[in-house]
């Protein structure tokens, strides 16, 4: 649900990163955070665990800049990707605009792709969503590891639309804003739909 | 196609501010803030130089998303007030109409008892300007589907482009 202040002026959208545990959700968010200028951004909170797990969400907000005299404000977060942690990440999807699935490239790790796939369609559509019809855009992270999958059997397997994939090395930030600026893309482009 | 869920016009963010400006003063509180269940913060009172009010809206909304899901669990439709008591500052969060969140921050210069009463009434004036929104957003609706000038229909690759050019 974008959220349109026509009195502040200001553009409101909420985008999550989803994806299997350990995939690199958090490790996105750090970087766009520590990549962008300290008066675009405000603090990025993690509930995380003592080990760093993410334990309900990540939150990042972000100040891209005006479109046709609008503010817009990104939230980004990230949703817990431990399997039990499935009531958390039902609530994390309300009111989501745009969502970024972040794929683990190593072959040991496809099931839990293509199972977090599932749970998150399962979880759109009890929010009322439609993978179908969501902006959506796909990353195949930790590309730089020996294990990492060719990315056309990955493309193969968890492309469920044409959407726009992405390599990534969360840590060193390759792919990173590629993937956040296809997915704001397609969320503002949908607002022409409004 | 689908309209955005809340779409804010001047007139009643000014009512709303108004309503939050006259709980703060007579509650005595130190702020006052009004976020929707997304953790999108739409109005704001008081002393808020020292409050990052962006953070505290999306808590805010995790903590009363989290409280719905164990109102569920034991079968209640929600928790409809929160209260979290802090040795120097309190927090007191409540539902309006069941789809926007009235945060109430307050110290030792006033009591919970008197918080509590003077949300009772800004509650029911804002549960009347939410409907108000709601009839103007459906109204909107209607004549936006014949003909909607809106000022996102123009919105280009370029324009995009701009904002990811650092």
């Amino acid at each position: 649900m974008t959220f349109i202040n026509y009195a502040a002026r200001e553009i409101n959208c909420k985008i999550v990163y989803y994806g299997p545990g350990l995939c690199g959700k958090t490790t996105n968010l750090q970087y766009i955070y520590d990549r962008t200028n300290p008066a675009a951004k405000g603090k990025l909170i993690s509930l995380a665990t003592e080990t760093d797990r993410t334990l309900f969400f990540d939150f990042l907000p972000l100040d891209l800049g005006t479109v046709k005299g609008f503010k817009t404000r990104f939230h980004l977060y990230t949703v817990p990707g431990q399997v039990f942690y499935d009531a958390s990440r039902k609530l994390i999807l309300k009111g989501v605009d745009g969502v970024v699935f972040v794929a683990d490239s190593q072959e040991a790790r496809m099931e839990a792709n293509v199972e977090s796939i599932r749970n998150l369609d399962r979880n759109l559509k009890d929010q009322g969503y439609d993978i179908a019809t969501v902006p959506y855009v796909l990353q195949f992270n930790k590309r730089d590891l020996p294990t990492a999958m060719p990315a056309d059997d990955m493309y193969r397997r968890l492309n469920i639309k044409r959407e726009p994939t992405f390599e990534a090395v969360a840590p060193t930030g390759a792919g990173v804003f590629d993937t956040l600026k296809a997915v704001a893309r397609q969320v503002l482009m949908d607002l022409k739909k409004h | 196609m689908s309209l955005p869920d809340l779409v804010l016009y001047d007139e009643e963010f000014r009512r709303i501010k108004d309503s939050l400006q006259r709980l703060a003063s007579d509650a005595n509180a130190n702020v006052v803030f009004l976020v929707d269940k997304n953790g999108q913060q739409i109005a704001a009172v008081g002393d808020l130089q020292t409050l990052d009010t962006t953070s505290l809206a999306s808590l805010t909304a995790g903590n009363v998303a989290a409280t719905d899901g164990l109102a569920r669990l034991i079968g209640e439709k929600e928790f409809s007030i929160l209260f979290h008591e802090g040795e120097r500052d309190n927090i007191h969060i409540s539902i309006v109409a069941q789809r926007v969140i009235l945060v109430v921050i307050f110290d030792e210069r006033t009591s919970l008892g008197l918080v509590r009463l003077r949300v009772r009434r800004a509650m029911s004036e804002l549960e009347k300007i939410f409907e108000d929104i709601a009839g103007k957003a459906e109204k909107e609706k209607q004549a936006l589907q014949a003909d909607f000038d809106s000022p996102f229909a123009e919105i280009t690759d370029e324009d995009i482009d701009r904002l990811f050019a650092e």
